[in-house]
């Protein structure tokens, strides 16, 4: 008790005189209290040193010099003056400082406070909802210390909130105090909290356990909405993923009507090109890495558009109106690239790397966001409008508007139609090469990978209604949403057979999709 | 036109060649010792009874896409739905002999904790009741899958697209645990069928027998629908269905009824496949391996019977060679099947051949081919 009542002391007195007599003298000794008191001062002095001097006594790697009680620790053969870090000559007579169980408990402790005063507000954040975690009521002089000193408004808040914990466990708080506890632990509102808040169901106060009670349910309510909103994004982001998988046969199916079986494979070869971009990269520019998907995405739109402008001027332009033989061609072409690509990089998932804009999550009113996902979902809706552009506002769109309308006019007005047939087709092929580099992120990268998305990407397109862009972006995120949001209460398999059962009796109310062509054109 | 005669030419070689080959492997397999010059060994019986069945699934598929339009991405599924039908009949027969001895539960249900039989396994122990089955299924859900999607007209690629999704969906159903058929082992380790050991040599070539008995039947009634009068009827709605229509004839009770008649003629032929590989998956219903009958019957030659049936074995005798010898090659020669065929030999192998030899009248049933150059692409029909 000693230490923390010195703890306390120490850690009021820091901030008002800052001058005081040095923790670091305390160390220079043979005596354990002492040491311990040493220990107790360097965690309230918010030293940014002071963590790594307390790991060199927890591991006997902390000495001094009793001449003049200069402290250093030793790296390997290097000494370094322990509260500048500078490097200092080697000296023989310096004395070991001794650690024992009680001062290594004490460290422990100390290195977790430390952070309670460490001047970077993360860290402090950090600290304090590792104490509401854990609900130990040892850490509470020090919570009171840093309360009294903190000036960011959310780390104090984080601060409130564990003291408020600790409050509640803590054996002998008056009802008065732990009914005032309880609000700041409601508004924080997670798992945790309820945790803490469940704690005084025994509680010997019928006002204390009527305010846990309003504040679980509360909690719960807010944590059922949250809960829902997350699978609303998840859902979003899956959505994402079947636009990105499912827009570039929007071109090819819905616009021009060929049945491509093998765009799957064209996502495929737009991931491939990422690895090969990427090992590029780390081959010859390591420094570049962070541009690698940048680069990669006019690369894979290139790649797979090609891939596609030979595939329609070789087999798709002698196939025209037979959209079955269209559908069974392209399959056999399917087929031949999966197994091109296994022979050249072999059967297994290559790696693919996220740089780091990335990786990593935030967290948005409590939705866990990462950022990859959120990424893809910003991607995926920039290729949408970038085509939705080319398509309305550009010249080529114009003459490919004008073609799958009325081709022999079109080709009247001076149009080369099989130009554009290739074109188009190209621009599907590329598209879907794009979203390769999207889903090399989030999918194993294998020869098998476009098959995984090609059934989606039929179903999405004729679920939103061949021929109409929008259509297939509201599909896309239709379904996505529908099955995250299914999926909690019949796991996702169950959820993908039902959206696929939804969609397939879908088609028999409404052949056409969600956003059917009106007027003649449909009839043809 | 005059009545077609239900056996024509082609008919009588195809029955034929069918009814030596269950003869003559038969006899080289069980007349001539192991060793011998002249024996064939069982696995190959069993490979070529495979065929067969293979034969009669491409024969349900034409039935439907060179008759009716109707190009079925989901044909598999009414295969695989056959085969369960009769794998979970060879279950009931392994009794107590499985690893955990319970006589009721087959083994992977032991290991699932199951205490019951789930009610959908109920009567599958009497042979009768799972022949009924293996019809009744693949049947029920082709009447039921048929008559919603012809009702409300989906035709051409939408249909294709909403039966691989079907195929789809039961693949993903059926990899589940909770399904109570196997999960993704699917029903394996049979011991017998109406008491012969599956194993046997002699099963092995009755079920071989039994397969081409089969696919004869299946022709002869695949046959007989097209050369009907309905059969006229069906070829109608394949090329031109709103005229048909506008005659006053319900193209979706033509449609349906073929589909379903297709449907379990699947089904038999996965029921026979089934003892023969020895095992059945959700594999089967990968919407590839639908995809790769279709090959089968363009290969042979869309609506002529037999060129399905042959497509089926040839497509498969390839495989297995090429698989064997260049595995790596497989796929660049299914893929290159695939667009050649499609490009190069539209009528397929048979199809071709009636064309060159076989005058106008038999060419006439078989399915327009288009011939419309690409700047016309939008006026061409609509399948």
């Amino acid at each position: 008790m000693t230490r923390f009542l010195a703890l306390l002391l120490l850690l009021i007195a820091a901030p008002a005189c800052a001058q005081a007599p040095s923790p670091y003298e305390k160390f220079a000794s043979d005596n354990y209290s002492d040491i311990d008191a040493g220990v107790a001062g360097l965690a309230a002095s918010g030293d940014p040193r002071a963590g790594d001097i307390l790991a060199a006594l927890s591991d006997g790697r902390l000495f001094y010099r009793p001449a003049d009680k200069t402290l250093f620790i030793k790296q390997g053969p290097a000494l370094s003056d322990a509260r500048t870090g500078a490097p200092a000559p080697a000296d023989d007579g310096l004395k070991l400082v001794r650690a024992n169980t009680r001062i290594r408990r004490a460290i422990e402790a100390a290195q977790g406070q430390l952070n309670l005063a460490s001047p970077n507000a993360g860290r402090r954040r950090e600290a304090a909802d590792a104490v509401f975690k854990a609900r130990d009521v040892a850490a509470l002089p020090a919570l009171d210390a840093a309360l009294a000193r903190e000036t960011d408004a959310s780390v104090k808040r984080t601060l409130t909130e564990a003291r408020a914990a600790v409050l509640l466990v803590k054996p002998g708080t008056s009802e008065g105090d732990r009914l005032s506890a309880i609000p700041p632990i409601q508004a924080r509102g997670d798992g945790d909290a309820m945790g803490a808040l469940r704690g005084l169901s025994a509680d010997p106060s019928e006002a204390v356990r009527a305010a846990a009670a309003k504040g679980i349910a509360a909690i719960e309510t807010k944590l059922a909405l949250l809960n829902a909103a997350q699978n609303v994004w998840y859902g979003v982001s899956l959505g994402s993923v079947l636009l990105l998988a499912a827009i570039g046969l929007a071109i090819t199916f819905g616009v021009m009507g060929v049945i491509n079986m093998a765009h799957g494979e064209m996502v495929m070869l737009g991931a491939y090109t990422t690895f090969l971009v990427q090992e590029l990269i780390r081959a010859k520019a390591p420094g570049l890495f962070g541009w690698s998907l940048a680069i990669s995405i006019p690369c894979a739109f290139v790649v797979a558009g090609a891939v596609g402008v030979l595939i329609e001027r070789f087999i798709i332009r002698f196939l025209y109106g037979r959209p079955l033989e269209t559908l069974l061609a392209t399959f056999g072409v399917s087929l031949a690239l999966q197994q091109t690509v296994r022979s050249i990089f072999g059967p297994t998932n290559r790696e693919v790397g996220a740089p780091a804009f990335m990786s990593g999550a935030f967290d948005l009113f409590g939705l866990s966001v990462t950022l990859g996902r959120m990424w893809i979902v910003a991607f995926s809706i920039a290729v949408f409008f970038g085509l939705m552009f080319v398509l309305r506002k550009t010249s080529f769109g114009l003459k490919t508007r004008a073609v799958t309308q009325n081709r022999r006019m079109a080709a009247a007005m001076g149009i080369r139609t099989p130009y554009v047939d290739a074109m188009t087709f190209g621009l599907g092929s590329g598209i879907a090469g794009i979203a390769g580099v999207a889903l090399s992120q989030i999918d194993n990268v294998s020869p098998n990978l476009g098959q995984s998305y090609i059934i989606d990407s039929f179903l999405v397109v004729v679920f939103g209604g061949v021929g109409s862009l929008w259509g297939t972006l509201v599909a896309a995120l239709t379904l996505g949403v529908a099955n995250k949001l299914a999926e909690p209460y019949f796991g996702a398999v169950l959820a993908k057979i039902g959206m696929l059962v939804f969609i397939i009796l879908f088609i028999q109310k409404r052949p056409r999709g969600l956003f059917a062509l009106k007027g003649r054109a449909v009839e043809s | 036109m005059a009545r077609t005669r239900l056996i024509d030419p082609k008919g009588w070689i195809f029955l034929a060649a069918l009814a030596a080959i269950c003869v003559i492997v038969p006899l080289l397999n069980l007349g001539f010792p192991p060793g011998s010059a002249l024996h064939l060994p069982t696995y190959l019986v069993s490979l070529f009874g495979k065929y067969l069945a293979f034969a009669l699934l491409a024969l349900a598929l034409d039935l439907v896409w060179g008759f009716c339009g109707i190009l079925s991405l989901g044909h598999g599924a009414f295969f695989a739905l056959g085969g369960y039908a009769m794998g979970m009949y060879l279950m009931r027969q392994i009794g107590s002999r499985g690893v955990y001895g319970n006589p009721i539960l087959p083994d992977f249900m032991v290991f699932l904790n199951y205490k019951d039989l789930p009610w959908y396994w109920l009567g599958f122990d009497h042979f009768a009741f799972a022949a009924l089955m293996v019809l009744a299924v693949p049947g029920l859900l082709g009447f039921v899958f048929g008559w919603l999607a012809f009702r409300s007209r989906v035709t051409g690629v939408y249909l294709s697209i909403i039966t691989q999704a079907l195929t789809y969906a039961l693949m993903l159903a059926f990899f589940r645990n909770d399904m109570g058929l196997g999960g993704n082992n699917g029903l394996t380790d049979f011991k017998d069928l109406l008491g012969f050991n599956v194993q046997a040599q002699g099963f092995r070539v009755s079920i071989f027998v039994a397969t081409g008995v089969a696919l004869a039947i299946g022709y002869l009634i695949a046959r007989f629908m097209t050369v009907s009068a309905y059969g006229k009827i069906l070829i109608a709605v394949r090329d031109a269905e709103s005229r048909t229509r506008f005659l006053g004839y319900r193209p979706e009770h033509f449609k349906t009824l073929a589909f379903t008649i297709s449907a379990m003629m699947a089904g038999v032929a996965g029921a026979l496949y089934v003892p023969q590989v020895g095992i059945i998956n959700p594999g089967e219903f990968a919407p590839t391996n639908s995809i790769e009958a279709v090959i089968w019957v363009a290969v042979g030659g869309r609506g002529t019977l037999v060129g399905a049936a042959l497509g089926a074995v040839v497509v498969n005798y390839a495989k297995t060679v090429l698989t064997g010898v260049m595995p790596d090659a497989w796929l660049f020669a299914l893929g290159a099947l695939f667009v050649v065929v499609t490009l190069f030999l539209p009528r397929g192998i048979v199809g071709t051949a009636m064309e060159k030899f076989g005058g106008r009248r038999a060419a006439a049933t078989l399915p327009p081919e288009p011939e419309i150059p690409p700047q016309l692409a939008e006026e061409g029909q609509g399948s």
